[in-house]
């Protein structure tokens, strides 16, 4: 007996860490803590040039803030739980992938082909099958876009296999 | 008051006049598609706005700002789903009316209230704002630092979702400023040995990204979203029985949406809530609201537009921006060299009253295009997201990518849509990092300058009076929602 409640005690205190305020809570910290420790980092002026505060103590006070403030939300929680939220579906899941693909084929192949490429993927993935409609969104917009913003406001975009050709 | 005929002058320049008209058309257009707005919009057009001399800039962007706002309720009215956020409180009487067959009758009265709340806050606007800028000559650094830090507590107070969590939100934006070299010692803080991020972080980077690419994210998960779309024949004006209900609750909201819209907070959306659930209180019906009350969408309407005007009084006359748009706004007026404040009172009033005059055009213009288009404008709504976001999103990236032609900018805003992303999925406000990071320079600047003044004795704040007054309602401000909190645990 007092082993099952010993083992309902542990998945209730293990179900602690999966709630999505404390997966949160335990984000922003962690992140902040980094950040806090880079300001250790950051130079020091000399008294004599010194502006009412170090640079570092602004962002040092802000960060310690947010660390507090995240602590506050998180015990709050305890006693008011977030609601909880859906299993993210994966249209999600391919979006932020065609993400990592545009900055991957943008930076070493070709920011318009990256633009292309996103645009298939997103439009053909969230439903679209019509060849002339997924041509439209991938090829045909983004060159119009494309030639606006090198024409009239005299953009030049970042070199690559496709742009090259266009700049001759 | 001797500027006042200024007002009238945008309707002599046929270039102004085609910038508001093309402003309002794709205000509506954004405000009608959900996820968009006005802010997204304005953010996505600020590249395009260097084209343009200043005044046509700001004109564009306000005439955005107007038509946005109001696009929002026919979204709202026929689909129920709010284009804007502002329009939330729309949905709750507008889409059971046009369930009803009375989607012309719903819509009439959103065209209706709409433009007389918008026209009555840019009359506040024009009288409130040179009074307000008259009163910041008397501010030093002490009592900007203190005036931003009230603007940050009140968007966190009154602002959707938690207080704690609008605070963290606003602290992160005020973070964001610190990135690059210290303005004052030219110390590199948080660049991370990346040349680009020495500049610091731009606003259009994080703005697209916390707007539209965390919008297509969320999108992402809503594609087997399916819309009830209410059939639309024609935009009815309100007959006589409906202007004798509602006039009185038009006026409310008004005043309330002007007065909300002028809190440095986030006021439409907030302006809306408060109107519509004044109009139920004050109400001799109030049964009827949520059941598609012909008060219900005019208090809602009236006080979201009125809440445009408003927000743009602490944006010019203090730069402080009234609203996330209203920040955009404020953003568009520092990359054309205008720097919002008193001197722009005293040394630009043809500029100033130009924007009052476009803004009063704008109302004008969204009544006329909302009444005869708003079918039209409807059917935009039947553009697919899977065709409709890749190509915000070919635009998002070229518009980021323009203002420093930096690749960096680019990876930026898609940090940041997915920082937006979970953010609002988890309750987080987006908003307050935009205003963190319009007035963080503004609070290190002024809070260290202070420090220098004062010898570093933090004390001498509050021998200031204004500054301490400020400080006072900052606190006020910030134990509002707990007091609140306090009345509603009473009352269960």
């Amino acid at each position: 007996m007092n082993d099952v409640h010993n083992e309902k005690g542990t998945n209730k205190s293990l179900s602690l860490f999966f709630k999505s305020s404390f997966i949160v809570s335990a984000v922003i910290i962690v992140i902040s803590s980094i950040l806090l420790y880079f300001t250790f980092t950051f130079d020091i002026v000399p008294p004599i040039l010194n502006r009412g505060i170090q640079p570092a103590t602004f962002p040092k006070a802000l960060l310690i803030l947010i660390i507090a403030l995240t602590l506050l939300t998180y015990f709050i929680s305890l006693k008011n739980p977030w609601k909880n939220e859906k299993k993210l579906p994966n249209s999600f899941y391919i979006t932020l992938l065609s993400f990592v693909v545009f900055i991957t084929v943008s930076k070493f192949l070709d920011f318009f082909l990256g633009i292309a490429l996103l645009s298939i993927i997103v439009s053909y993935f969230w439903g679209e099958r019509r060849v002339a409609y997924l041509i439209m969104v991938s090829i045909i917009f983004p060159l119009i876009v494309f030639v606006f913003f090198e024409t009239i406001l005299g953009l030049r975009f970042p070199p690559g296999i496709i742009t090259n050709l266009y700049y001759g | 008051m001797e500027n006042l005929g200024l007002i009238f002058a945008p309707l002599f320049s046929y270039k102004l006049l085609i910038v508001l008209f093309f402003g309002t058309i794709f205000g509506l257009i954004l405000g009608v598609l959900p996820g968009l707005g006005p802010t997204t919009g304005g953010a996505l057009i600020l590249p395009f706005t260097m084209t343009l001399d200043p005044l046509s800039a700001i004109v564009l962007l306000t005439a955005i700002y107007c038509a946005g706002t109001y696009g929002g309720a026919i979204t709202a009215i026929l689909i129920n789903t709010p284009g804007t956020p502002a329009a939330a409180a729309t949905c709750l009487d507008g889409y059971p009316l046009a369930q009803k067959g009375e989607a012309g009758r719903a819509l009439g009265m959103a065209t209706v209230s709409s433009v007389i709340g918008g026209i009555a806050s840019v009359v506040v606007l024009i009288f409130f704002a040179p009074l307000l800028a008259n009163l910041a000559y008397e501010f030093g650094q002490p009592e900007y630092f203190a005036l931003a830090i009230f603007g940050l507590t009140m968007l966190a107070s009154i602002g959707e979702g938690s207080p704690i969590k609008n605070l963290i939100a606003g602290a992160f934006g005020i973070l964001i400023s610190t990135v690059g070299k210290d303005f004052m010692t030219s110390i590199d803080r948080f660049t991370f040995g990346i040349n680009e991020l020495t500049e610091g972080i731009g606003f259009i980077p994080v703005v697209v990204g916390l707007f539209a690419i965390s919008e297509m994210l969320t999108q992402s998960t809503l594609i087997n979203q399916i819309f009830n779309r209410v059939a639309l024949k024609a935009v009815k004006l309100p007959s006589i029985d409906d202007y004798k209900k509602t006039w009185k609750t038009i006026i409310r909201s008004s005043g309330i949406g002007s007065f909300i819209g002028v809190l440095p907070a986030e006021g439409g959306t907030v302006a809306s809530l408060i109107g519509y659930a004044e109009a139920k209180r004050w109400s001799k019906k109030p049964e009827d609201f949520g059941k598609g009350s012909i008060e219900g969408i005019a208090g809602a309407e009236a006080a979201n537009n009125a809440a445009t005007g408003g927000a743009m009084v602490p944006t010019l006359a203090l730069g402080i921006p009234g609203s996330a748009t209203t920040a955009v706004i404020l953003t568009g007026l520092i990359i054309h060299g205008v720097r919002p404040g008193p001197d722009l009172f005293r040394e630009q009033p043809e500029f100033l009253y130009g924007i009052f005059g476009s803004m009063l055009i704008a109302n004008i213009l969204f009544f006329v295009l909302g009444f005869f288009g708003a079918k039209i404008f409807a059917r935009i709504t039947l553009v697919p997201n899977k065709l409709l976001w890749p190509m915000i999103f070919a635009v998002s990236v070229c518009g980021t990518y323009s203002l420093n032609q930096s690749i960096i900018d680019v990876w930026l805003m898609l940090l940041f849509g997915v920082i937006g992303f979970f953010m609002r999925r988890y309750g987080f406000s987006v908003v307050p990092v935009i205003i963190g990071l319009i007035l963080g320079e503004l609070v290190e600047g002024t809070l260290r300058q202070s420090l220098v003044i004062f010898d570093g004795n933090w004390l001498m704040f509050l021998q200031r009076p204004i500054a301490l007054t400020f400080f006072v309602l900052s606190l006020i401000a910030l134990s509002f929602p707990l007091i609140k909190r306090k009345k509603k645990n009473d009352k269960v």
